[in-house]
């Protein structure tokens, strides 16, 4: 059931409509154009008879007195089958099915279903007839990829039905019955799509828990210094070409995880294409499949929209809530959050709000705090775990962590790797800062040595620093070994080449025997001679290292690799100069 | 039946306010009165109240002048006709010549479908070694020039604009002082280069106002000749004067500022220019390079600051020279990889070397002894500077690539260059 409004009041993306009527804030509105294009809007506000909506397209052309169309349904999603290698716009149209219908050009008003209606998915029942169900208790599954994709109970149940009736196995369409439920003597059909609103969280779970779990990324700086969790909540803040979207690509790439969801969100198209023509092309080494199988991309680059902007990291908050709901671990990447505040500071402004910090609206924060606060790792009704990790990369203005998203962000995540220029300038990738990040997660590795690791980079930094002012003559040479331990930490274990096939992804094992092996040399007594020695010594060890790190695991030459480095660490080791030499 | 409109309620800035009905949201209209005749944009609709921008200032328009509304957009005229062509900002002949009125299209449409897009794949040589061999350009990349005031930023663009090989040259110029103007002209006239260039010229004189279109109407038909399948370089200066015209619109319109007194859509207006940049799967590209000049040479100031985040890297011309740290080319990974086999080893190499050249100069500088491997770092660093950083350097990829060997060669031995010894045997110049 829908009211017609008039538009009152045109301002960039924002409209005004008079309407008498029952309004529901978040409904979904359609401007129609007077050549009867329909423009699809949001309530965000509303003043007595007056509804103030962003519009997700371009408002060029309405006029006051134009129709609006109110709606009573708030923004949703449709979920089912077939999200899975999908490419969607903050509104969940399909990109490339919208190339093919409207053309090279976004044009405003066309809206495609979200899910393939014709394609036919083989249906195994999992309940049956007389059983009890509620909201999302499974009815049934379908495979998707290599996943067992659960159809579930609307999620919009109250209390408890009974399956009336469910179809045998067989393929189906997701629009087709699969089962019939009653109560009370009302029956309803059930199929396999779910409807569910982008701004209220979807988890019906027994309870949450404590992530306990690490998620491995492969990059050794992550998993052993700054770990992330299976759902945690992290955050990649860092200035421009410092390289965020790189590590959100080598995340979303190496992370063993079960599906990836990438929102795209106010960021580059270039970006966006780099992943989309090269995942199909690549294959995961868990399951031999393409990434696209595992990977969900939601879009909304810089010149699209800015309300579409705003609403699509709940678009993508949503489909990975709905994923962890079919017993899954996701991994959502948001690119960048702070494209996303700047929409909300952008409608703020067109609503004449009273502005917060650098014209930011007053609840910036909170709103960050929903959005983390959605990931999480769940015990499901059945027993199962399964989990939503979030990391969102912050791009603050002028490289400044002072500002408003970065502080509010770094509340409520749980780890936080912050990229630094200096060492993207240096070319030490990834461009983590080791003395800045923090991570509340227990990872891989020991903490204790680990913390006991990470005590050369600060010692080292400083003597560095010292040997700024009085040169290297004016440096003992224990300082100095300290200095060149710490840059053999920094070098052959948080660098990684991410352009090499061995050492892009660097798995547990391998992390554990290589943090062993610099862990040695960082506590080796070493004597020298004079700092020639010191440093030739430290040259060949990183670069014995570096051959260890691009050769293949499980290989003899590994090995022998090994025996090297470990000949720098006997007393008499002025032999390996000779052979470094060789 | 054009309906016209007798009554401005308001004048504020360049924004006039009357009451009329039937108006679309970014409907053109004219103003005619005692100042002359100009367009005007609708830029806000409350109720029957309507805020129009008008294109040449507000000076002199009273409120008695005569509004009408002409019943669509801004549009613009494309065809071949164009090229040759110099236009104001607003898309006036400046050239004298009578106006282009055939196959208006529509400027500043909706944004590209991210999946008709291809990944940029093709360099575009500017014989300039410091682009060609550190930072490559590459087509469909956008890529802003930081600079500041004073430096040769707009005769780079010139450069730029005369090598490389586009079929079609935009110059968007904004806010631009008139012999830069003149300047930009007669380069393209002597290079030969007018006859596949359009000019869309906006000097500082101008109406402020116009700044805003200029980079609309040059991407627009950009674009249009990128559907065609032609391989378009835009070049836009000065995108700080195009950030500076909006804040003072968005001052009037009484937007709230968020920093240093920009409006909070900075980053999504100039992005969405940017973003034009583009490589079509079935048809040509788009590629922008745009002059930034940062006011006190300050990175952080919110127009380069944005600006860094939307672009695919940046070069940065201080002293006179592209500073090879800093400038970066975000693409350059796509496609050089295919020219040379050592133009990635030449590319980090000479690179690193220069930087350890200029931490000699601050040892030097300090009073720190020099060793002979700084005297070798001292002397490698001035070769370079004079024959590959220097912005008249005007050689080739190729050439360029050998005359990096043979500053090294002149400089080091091949193991102290830290490139691969499979490399520097195939290319280290033999001693005469």
């Amino acid at each position: 059931m829908s009211l017609i409004g008039k538009i009152v009041t045109i301002y960039g993306n924002m409209v005004t409509a008079e309407v008498d009527g029952a309004i529901r804030q978040n409904a979904v509105a359609y401007c129609k154009r007077s050549d009867g294009v329909r423009l699809m809007s949001e309530i965000i506000r509303i003043r007595g008879n007056r509804a103030d909506m962003q519009v997700f397209e371009l408002t060029r052309g309405l006029k006051a007195g134009d129709e609006v169309e109110i709606t009573d349904e708030l923004l949703s999603l449709e979920l089912g089958p077939g999200l899975l290698g999908q490419i969607y716009d903050g509104l969940q149209n399909p990109l490339p099915l919208l190339a093919r219908k409207v053309g090279r050009f976004l044009e405003p008003g066309h809206y495609l279903p979200a899910l393939d209606r014709a394609k036919k998915w083989e249906f195994t029942p999992v309940a049956k007839v007389g059983d009890v169900v509620r909201a999302a208790t499974n009815l049934g599954k379908v495979p998707e990829g290599i996943f067992d994709h659960y159809l579930m109970a609307p999620f919009d149940l109250a209390g408890d039905w009974k399956v009336k009736a469910i179809k045998p196995a067989g393929s189906y369409t997701i629009e087709e019955e699969i089962a019939v439920i009653e109560k009370d003597g009302q029956t309803r059909s059930v199929n396999m799509i779910q409807r569910w609103p982008v701004r209220i969280p979807l988890g019906f779970y027994e309870t949450r828990l404590l992530p306990t779990t690490p998620l491995v990324t492969k990059q050794r700086i992550i998993d052993t210094f700054f770990p992330i969790m299976l759902g945690g909540t992290y955050c990649i803040p860092g200035p421009f070409g410092a390289g965020k979207t790189v590590l959100q690509q080598i995340t979303s790439r190496h992370a063993e995880i079960d599906i990836v969801i990438i929102a795209a969100c106010g960021e580059r198209a270039g970006e966006v294409v780099e992943t989309l023509r090269e995942f199909p092309h690549l294959t995961d080494p868990r399951t031999g499949r393409t990434l696209m199988e595992r990977t969900i991309i939601i879009c909304n680059t810089s010149s699209m929209p800015v309300a579409a902007r705003e609403s699509s990291v709940y678009t993508a908050v949503t489909m990975g809530e709905y994923y962890r709901q079919l017993g899954l671990n996701v991994l959502l990447l948001a690119d960048s959050t702070s494209r996303w505040a700047q929409a909300l500071r952008e409608m703020s402004g067109r609503l004449e709000e009273i502005p917060g910090e650098e014209a930011f609206p007053a609840y910036l924060e909170s709103s960050i705090a929903r959005f983390y606060e959605r990931g999480g790792i769940v015990k499901l009704h059945d027993g199962r775990i399964a989990s939503l990790t979030i990391g969102g990369t912050v791009s603050p203005a002028g490289g400044n962590f002072e500002e408003p998203v970065t502080q509010g962000t770094l509340k409520v995540v749980g780890a936080f790797l912050g990229l630094s220029y200096a060492r993207s300038y240096a070319r030490r990738f990834p461009a983590i800062d080791p003395l800045e990040s923090w991570s509340k997660y227990k990872g891989l590795i020991d903490p204790q040595k680990v913390a006991w690791a990470h005590s050369f980079l600060r010692k080292g930094k400083s003597i560095y620093e010292m040997m700024q002012v009085v040169g290297e003559e004016g440096t003992a040479i224990e300082d100095f070994v300290i200095y060149l331990k710490s840059e053999l930490l920094d070098t052959v274990y948080l660098q990684q080449n991410s352009f090499d096939d061995v050492d892009a992804a660097c798995p547990p094992p391998r992390q554990k025997k290589l943090f062993d092996m610099v862990c040695d040399v960082l506590a080796y007594p070493f004597s020298f001679a004079d700092k020639e020695e010191a440093r030739d010594r430290f040259f060949t060890l990183t670069e014995r290292f570096r051959n260890w790190n691009y050769t293949p695991w499980d290989t003899p030459a590994l090995a022998e690799h090994e025996a090297k480095i470990r000949e720098c660490l006997t007393p008499g080791a002025a032999q390996s100069k000779e052979a470094s030499h060789a | 039946m054009r309906k016209y409109y007798n009554r401005i309620d308001r004048i504020a800035g360049n924004v006039a306010t009357l009451k009329a009905t039937n108006v679309a949201y970014e409907e053109l209209a004219e103003i005619e009165g005692k100042a002359g005749k100009s367009f005007a944009q609708v830029i806000r609709v409350d109720g029957d109240n309507v805020s129009l921008q008008i294109f040449s200032g507000s000076r002199g328009v009273s409120t008695g002048d005569r509004v009408s509304f002409l019943g669509s957009s801004m549009r613009f005229s494309f065809s071949e006709n164009l090229f040759g062509r110099i236009f104001t900002g607003g898309g006036e002949p400046r050239d004298g010549r009578t106006p282009l009125t055939d196959n208006l299209v529509m400027v500043g449409g909706p944004a590209v479908n991210p999946a008709v897009r291809l990944m940029p794949h093709r360099m575009i040589p500017t014989n300039i070694p410091m682009i060609d061999v550190f930072n490559t350009l590459v087509e469909g990349q956008k890529l802003p020039i930081f600079s500041i005031p004073g430096e040769p930023y707009n005769e780079l663009l010139a450069r730029i604009a005369l090598q490389a090989e586009a079929d079609v040259i935009i110059l968007g110029g904004m806010g631009l002082k008139y012999d830069e103007y003149l300047y930009f002209k007669n380069r393209l006239e002597e290079g030969g280069a007018m006859s596949r260039s359009i000019l869309f010229i906006h000097t500082a004189s101008d109406p402020v106002v116009e700044c805003l279109q200029t980079p609309d109407i040059a991407l627009t038909v950009a674009e249009k000749f990128a559907v065609q399948g032609k391989r378009v370089l835009v070049l836009l200066t000065d995108m700080t004067s195009f950030a500076n015209a909006m804040k003072e619109i968005a001052i009037t319109m009484e937007q709230i500022p968020s920093n240093r007194g920009f409006p909070g859509d900075l980053y999504s207006q100039l992005a969405a220019r940017y973003e034009k940049a583009v490589v079509f799967e079935d048809a040509g590209s788009v590629t922008i390079m745009a002059v930034t000049t940062m006011p006190g040479d300050d990175v952080t100031h919110p127009v380069p600051d944005n600006t860094g985040y939307i672009t695919e890297g940046q070069f940065y011309v201080k002293n006179g020279v592209i500073e090879p740290f800093g400038s970066l080319s975000r693409l350059k990974q796509l496609v050089n990889g295919k020219t040379r086999d050592d133009h990635r080893a030449i590319m980090d190499g000479c690179i690193q070397l220069y930087a350890k050249c200029r931490e000699t100069r601050e040892k030097r500088a300090m009073g720190f002894e020099m060793s002979p491997w700084d005297h070798k770092l001292l002397k490698y660093g001035e070769a370079f500077e004079s024959r590959i950083m220097d912005l008249s350097v005007n050689i080739p990829l190729f050439d360029a690539l050998n005359m990096c060997w043979s500053i090294l060669a002149e400089c080091f031995e091949p193991r102290e260059t830290g490139i691969r010894s499979n490399l520097t045997e195939k290319y280290w110049p033999k001693k005469a």
